[in-house]
């Protein structure tokens, strides 16, 4: 049976340079980036060409604001918990959103029991914040607002320039979680002003657990891990230099043009999917917006009276990776927060919607074959 | 060689160690097998872990060992709706529900056969120890477990031709100890699983703790039944006829013979106590039952017949007389000899031989005329 994957908003497969890449730093430099030793020089050597190919993909200001992590949810518990701890004293108030991540929503549900005050930022049908409530909700002691770039589960993108200005004229320092969008999207944390920001490799056909920080220079959080020295006292523990090579490498591969290539397919993606299962008769929703603002690689669809649960066993069956949120420990789907906070509780959307999320080598010919699936399973 | 790779068989996998061998053989006769766990009780510890996490991990180790796609479904909103508040509601009344009986009736030859159909399923199969037969023109009977220890027909009664007409059933015909050491040769990760028990929503927590979350408990008297008060009960939902422990009474009475359940007044909320396992109050000449369910049409039998009976799960048959209404909604039960400890609430099972002719649910027992108080 052929495979078609459709859930890159997941993971990605790795790109085979990436894969030579790491296979050749593997071979090559085991040693510890802290030794002092010939090992520990080369392998010193490709921590500090990775980090400098990587500030510059989000244009830092010095290679010290990268701070190297396990990925995402790393990123996001140091860059919420880490700052909360280290502004304390200045205030307890944080502001994120309805439609985080597990990886920021349960780091504050955290904060929630350690006396901080969270406030969660409501979001419209077509899960965007309203700048008006993120002005109102700024107090003088709210020291850090978590607003993601992008939505993993709807694409919905958020005005980061904008919350970047508002926020910078506050005492808060501002997070974003970019792990869906940092290789998509053109990221400028001094454009945006953006204090932190999360990322990972494996949404880029980068290797899992592998990510980074970016933590502006002036800033210092608490580091949550302890230990030895690395990342400049921010992160402990031995770099993991054959995946960070493999990222610098996935982030190198994406480059401008590439990534404008990616949108631009993945938009016709979107349309081809919509209108051709229209075409077809299947009554069919976007969840959220079809829209060029969004992120491109997202598009969550409601087959309206069609379990979600049996719409993903008939496709999986049929050789079509997609998703719908996300599972419990026991395989079975949970209900998915996003859509219950742009929908309410009680909406059918909630349990009769799929997502499909593109990656770089997806085709037009893949996107024909879902549509034809999803019409055979539908109309059967 | 038959190809059975373009036969889709869905197989309800537990996480045990009979559903995985079911898996198994179903895969090495060439059927295209899928695994799907049911998730029908949604219990999350205080830990954060749910019960059936376990079991998941372990459907997941099994069929990536086998070498099959597996899925989770969730079942929680119709075992809720048609398993749970029916167990409730029993308990309420006083009676001793089966809830097994109806979570085969009701989630997995109803639910989830709607589900396995919905992803083209041909056959369905169950790691039930229980078999089946056709007859020409199609009528399915319901055999008993080749393994006598297992047998689980009790719990497939209330079954209907429809129900039961695209199940297999692979362990059906097998001994457990065979169905363990196929397990064992094959690898299965849950090979030496312990078997489950008791049912599945409650595990093995406190029986009466966990009623007791649902059901206000409402304290009574325990009485002889000439009256006399003995102690105090929990609530007569938190026992059944012919129990014995945790009543708490010590010998006192006309004997040193431990106290037993003989009785209910749910007007009264007294708990009937009487003395001696083989107290005269526990035992039965006859029931009815309503509720009624035959597997394959009973027409051969009429309305009147002999044959045996199970009363509760694992208990040797008895030789019973049945006595129909017309409608077949109604039956009257004759026991070939006393019977003790029969409780309402639980399935009457009926037998041919090895055939599952279908039961219905108890309502009273008799003895001679007179109307045991049971509930």
């Amino acid at each position: 049976m052929k495979h078609i994957y459709l859930d890159n908003a997941g993971t990605t497969p790795m790109a085979p340079a990436v894969i030579q890449k790491m296979t050749d730093t593997m071979t090559a430099t085991f040693g510890n980036a802290s030794a002092t030793n010939y090992y520990g020089r080369q392998a010193r050597f490709v921590l500090d060409n990775s980090r400098h190919v990587i500030a510059q993909s989000v244009n830092a200001q010095n290679d010290n604001e990268i701070i190297f992590t396990s990925g995402g949810t790393e990123s996001d518990n140091t860059a919420i918990v880490g700052t909360a701890l280290a502004r304390k004293d200045l205030g307890k108030h944080v502001i994120t959103t309805s439609i985080e991540h597990e990886a920021v929503l349960k780091p504050m549900h955290f904060l929630e029991t350690q006396g901080f005050e969270v406030t969660y930022l409501p979001v419209d049908q077509n899960g965007e914040i309203s700048l008006e409530d993120l002005k109102c909700s700024l107090r003088d002691d709210t020291i850090l607002v978590s607003i993601m770039t992008g939505n993993n589960e709807v694409g919905a993108k958020m005005p980061i320039h904008e919350i970047g200005a508002i926020v910078a004229d506050s005492n808060a320092w501002f997070h974003t979680d970019a792990v869906q969008a940092y290789g998509l999207l053109d990221i400028d944390v001094k454009r945006d002003n953006i204090d932190l920001l999360s990322t990972s490799a494996h949404k880029l056909n980068g290797p899992k657990m592998c990510g980074f920080l970016y933590c502006r220079a002036d800033h210092n959080y608490e580091s949550i891990l302890k230990g030895g020295d690395q990342e400049l006292k921010r992160r402990a523990g031995t770099e993991n230099i054959p995946a960070i090579a493999g990222f610098a490498e996935a982030v190198k591969l994406n480059s401008s043009e590439v990534k404008f290539g990616h949108c631009r397919n993945y938009y016709e993606f979107k349309h081809q999917l919509v209108d051709g299962l229209k075409n077809n008769g299947i009554d069919v929703e976007v969840n959220g917006k079809l829209d060029e603002g969004e992120l491109p690689h997202v598009i969550n669809l409601w087959f309206k009276h069609r379990p979600s649960d049996v719409l993903l066993t008939n496709l999986d069956l049929k050789g079509i990776s997609a998703s719908a949120g996300s599972a419990c420990t026991a395989g079975s789907l949970e209900p998915s927060h996003v859509l219950t906070a742009m929908y309410g509780k009680g909406s059918p959307r909630i349990s009769e919607s799929l997502r499909f999320s593109f990656g770089a080598f997806n085709t037009a010919a893949d996107i024909e074959a879902v549509i034809t699936a999803l019409t055979a399973i539908i109309k059967k | 060689m038959v190809d059975n790779s373009h036969t889709r068989v869905v197989v309800g996998m537990s996480g045990g160690v009979d559903s995985s061998v079911c898996a198994y053989l179903l895969k090495q006769q060439g059927y295209d097998v899928v695994g799907v766990f049911m998730k029908n009780w949604d219990d999350t510890s205080d830990s954060g872990v749910c019960t059936a996490t376990e079991d998941y991990q372990d459907v997941a180790k099994v069929a990536s060992e086998i070498g099959i796609p597996y899925y989770s479904v969730n079942f929680e909103k119709e075992y809720w709706d048609r398993v749970f508040t029916y167990f409730l509601d029993e308990y309420k009344n006083g009676r001793t529900p089966n809830p097994d009986v109806m979570c085969n009736k009701e989630v997995k030859f109803k639910a989830f056969l709607d589900y396995a159909l919905e992803i083209d399923a041909d056959y369905v199969a169950m790691g039930h120890y229980a078999q089946v037969s056709k007859d020409e023109d199609g009528t399915i009977h319901l055999l008993r477990g080749a393994d006598d220890n297992k047998d689980q027909t009790y719990f497939l009664s209330q079954l209907s031709q429809k129900q039961l007409e695209k199940v297999m059933f692979p362990i059906g015909g097998m001994q457990k100890s065979e169905v363990r050491r196929i397990a064992a040769k094959a690898g299965l990760a849950t090979a030496k699983k312990k078997d489950s028990t008791g049912i599945c929503f409650i595990g093995e927590r406190n029986f009466r703790q966990f009623l007791s979350e649902f059901l206000p408990a409402q304290p009574g008297k325990m009485v002889t039944i000439d009256g006399v008060v003995k102690g105090d009960h929990y609530g007569l939902m938190n026992y059944t006829i012919g129990q014995r422990r945790g009543l708490g009474i010590g010998g006192d009475g006309q004997s040193n013979d431990p106290w037993f359940v003989i009785g209910k007044n749910l007007e009264k909320n007294e708990l009937l106590v009487g003395q001696g396992y083989e107290n005269e109050h526990l035992y039965a000449t006859s029931l009815d039952a309503t509720k009624l369910n035959f597997i394959a049409p009973i027409d051969e039998y009429g309305t009147d017949f002999h044959c045996t009976a199970k009363f509760r799960y694992r208990q040797k048959d008895e030789g019973v007389t049945i006595h129909l209404n017309d409608d077949l909604t109604k039956v009257i039960v004759d026991f070939d000899r006393p019977v003790r400890a029969i409780t309402p609430g639980q399935e009457v099972v009926f037998y041919d031989g090895e055939e599952c002719l279908g039961s219905g649910t108890i309502d009273h027992a008799y003895q001679k005329e007179h109307t045991l108080q049971y509930v």
